[in-house]
C-alpha cells in the first residue's frame, strides 16, 4: 500500500486548501449574510423581453 | 453596446444543444448494450461487442451528456450571479470545440479498441493531454470570471461548480498518470493494489464531484429560480458545501471491499461512505424544502416535477450508496446488478432529470422564447422517465440480490448450490424489464428533441442579455 504515501499527503495538502479557501471567505465576508444572496438571485430578471 | 455590456449566451446554448444531442447518443448505446445482455447475438465484432460499447455508452452520458449540461449551467449561472460577462469568450469557445473533439475521439477510439483500461477513464494518452488543456481553459474562465464579478457574494451554487472543476482537474491529473509506448497505448504509472487503489480513489470522487457537486450546483440555481422562491435554508446551503467536500475524498475505498486492499483501507471507506449520509440528506431536504408553501406549483409545473423528482432519487441513492458500502452489505451486493441499479437510480433518476429540468429552464430563454414550444410535452416527458427508470432499478435490484443470494448459497456438503450460469439465466427475464425501460426513458429523450427543435426553429439566438447596470444590493 505504498500508494497511500501519495494520497494520504494529497488529502492533507488538498484540506490545508480548502481550509484557506473556507478562512479567505470567512475573512472576505462572504458569510456575513446569509439570507440577502438567497433572495438576490431571483431579483435578477432573466426572462426574453419578447414572448 | 459592447460586448462587456452582454452575457455571453452562445457558449452557454452551444453546449445546451450538445447536452440534448449527447444525451440521445449516449443513452441510445446505453440501449443497445442492455439489448446485447439480453440477445447475445446482436454483439457484432469486434468493433460492436458489449465490452467496447460499455465504455463508450458511460463517457458519452457522464462526459458528454453530463460535461455538455455542467459547462452550459455553469457559465449561464456563473454570469448571471455574477453580473458581468464570461472571462474569455475566445477560451470559452475554445472549451466547447475542444470538449465536441474530445467526445469524438472517443466515438471513435473506444470501439476500435484503444484504451487504457481504466473504469471512466478509458481515454489513450494523447486524448487524456486534450483534456487537461480544456480542462484548465475551463478553469481559467470560470475563476476569471468570479474574479472579475460585480456582486460580493459568490452565491453557493459557483462554490459547488468550482469544487467540482478543481478536484476533476487533481483526479484527471492523478488518475491518468501513464506511460506510453505509442500514439494509441499507454500503460498505469501504477501497479497491482496500488493501481486499483488510485482507480477508485479517482472513480468514486468522479461520482462525488462531477456527477455531484456539479449538479448541485445546477440544483442550487434552477430549483429556487423555477420555483421562484428562495432557497429553503441559505445557511444549510453553505453547511452542505464545506461539509460534503471536507469528508468526500476517502469513499473510495468500498469500491473495493474483499479484495487485496489492506482491511483498514476498506473501513476507512465504509465509515466515510457513512459520514456522507449526513450532508447529501441535508442538501436534498434542502433543495425539496424550497417548495415549502408553494407545494402547488409542482401539480402544474413540469420543470418542477423533474427538478424535485431529481432530489427524491438523489436522496435514494445517496441512502443506497452508504448501505451498501456496509462490508456486511456490500458482501451481498458486489458484483451482483444491484451496483449497476443504484448507479443508474443516481445517473437517470438525479443527474439527467435535474439536467433535463434546467434545459427546459435553459433553452426558451437563449432563444428568446418565454417557455418551451409545448409544456405538456415536457409533462410527458416527465412521466417517460420516471416509468422508465422505476422499471430499470426495480428490475436489478430484485436481479442483483437474487444474482447475491443465488452465488452465496451452499449446500450442506459445503459445495456450491447454484452454478454461475444458472444465476445468468435467472437473471435474463430482469434484463429484458431492463431493456424496456432503458428504452422508455431513452424515447422520452427523443420527446425532448422533438420540443427543442420546435422551440428553437425560426427563433433569433439571444445575444443582446443585459448586464443590470447597477448593483442591486451593495452591502
Amino acid at each position: 500500500m505504498d500508494i497511500v504515501y501519495l494520497l494520504i499527503p494529497l488529502s492533507v495538502v488538498l484540506v490545508f486548501f480548502i481550509g484557506m479557501a473556507f478562512w479567505w471567505s470567512l475573512r472576505g465576508g462572504q458569510f456575513d449574510d446569509l439570507e440577502g444572496p438567497a433572495h438576490r438571485i431571483l431579483m435578477d430578471d432573466d426572462k426574453p423581453d419578447a414572448g | 453596446m459592447s460586448t462587456q455590456d452582454t452575457y455571453n449566451y452562445k457558449v452557454v446554448r452551444q453546449f445546451a444543444i450538445m447536452t440534448v444531442v449527447w444525451g440521445i447518443v449516449g443513452m441510445l448505446v446505453g440501449v443497445i448494450i442492455a439489448a446485447q445482455l439480453v440477445w447475445p447475438d446482436l454483439n457484432f465484432g469486434p468493433w460492436f461487442t458489449y465490452g467496447r460499447l460499455r465504455p463508450l455508452h458511460t463517457n458519452a452520458v457522464i462526459f458528454a451528456f453530463g460535461g455538455c449540461a455542467l459547462f452550459s449551467t455553469s457559465y449561464y449561472v456563473v454570469q448571471r450571479t455574477c453580473h458581468t460577462r464570461l472571462f474569455s469568450d475566445g477560451l470559452a469557445q475554445f472549451t466547447f470545440w475542444g470538449w465536441q473533439l474530445i467526445i469524438l475521439l472517443a466515438a471513435i477510439t473506444l470501439p476500435l479498441g484503444i484504451t487504457s483500461g481504466k473504469e471512466y477513464a478509458e481515454l489513450e494518452w494523447p486524448i487524456d493531454i486534450l483534456i487537461t488543456l480544456v480542462w484548465v481553459s475551463y478553469a481559467i474562465v470560470f475563476f476569471g470570471t468570479i474574479a472579475k464579478r460585480r456582486i460580493q457574494h459568490i452565491y453557493v451554487a459557483n462554490w459547488f461548480f468550482a469544487a467540482f472543476i478543481l478536484t476533476v482537474a487533481i483526479l484527471h491529473l492523478v488518475n491518468s498518470a501513464e506511460i506510453p509506448v505509442s500514439l494509441t497505448k499507454s500503460y498505469s504509472a501504477y501497479a497491482g493494489v496500488q493501481d486499483a487503489m488510485i482507480q477508485w480513489w479517482y472513480g468514486h470522487n468522479a461520482v462525488g464531484f462531477f456527477l455531484t457537486a456539479g449538479f448541485l450546483g445546477i440544483m442550487y440555481y434552477f430549483i429556487p429560480k423555477q420555483a421562484e422562491r428562495p432557497v429553503y435554508s441559505y445557511r444549510l446551503s453553505v453547511v452542505h458545501f464545506w461539509a460534503l467536500i471536507f469528508t468526500y475524498m476517502w469513499a473510495g475505498p468500498h469500491h473495493l471491499h474483499y479484495t487485496a486492499l489492506p482491511d483498514w483501507a476498506q473501513s476507512i471507506g465504509m465509515l466515510f461512505s457513512l459520514i456522507l449520509l449526513a450532508p447529501s440528506w441535508g442538501g436534498m431536504i434542502n433543495g425539496i424544502m424550497t417548495l415549502s408553501g408553494a407545494w402547488h406549483k409542482l401539480r402544474s409545473d413540469p420543470i418542477l416535477k423533474f427538478l424535485i423528482t431529481s432530489l427524491s432519487f438523489y436522496g435514494m441513492s445517496t441512502f443506497e450508496g452508504p448501505m451498501m458500502s456496509i462490508k456486511t452489505v456490500n458482501a451481498l451486493s458486489h458484483y451482483t446488478d444491484w451496483t449497476i441499479g443504484h448507479v443508474h437510480s443516481g445517473a437517470l433518476g438525479w443527474v439527467a432529470m435535474v439536467s433535463i429540468g434546467a434545459m427546459y429552464y435553459l433553452i426558451p430563454r437563449l432563444f428568446g422564447r418565454k417557455e418551451m414550444y409545448s409544456v405538456s410535452l415536457i409533462n410527458v416527458h416527465f412521466w417517460v422517465s420516471t416509468i422508465g427508470i422505476v422499471l430499470y432499478i426495480a428490475a436489478l435490484w430484485i436481479a442483483g440480490v437474487m444474482q447475491g443470494l443465488m452465488w452465496r448459497a451452499v449446500n450442506a456438503d459445503g459445495t456450491l448450490t447454484y452454478s454461475f450460469v444458472e444465476a445468468v439465466k435467472a437473471s435474463h427475464p430482469y434484463y429484458e424489464v431492463r431493456l424496456l425501460g432503458g428504452f422508455i426513458f431513452f424515447s422520452g429523450m427523443l420527446i425532448m428533441a422533438y420540443n427543442v427543435i420546435r422551440t428553437v426553429a425560426g427563433q433569433r439566438a439571444v445575444d443582446d442579455a443585459r448586464i443590470p447596470a447597477v448593483m442591486l444590493a451593495h452591502a
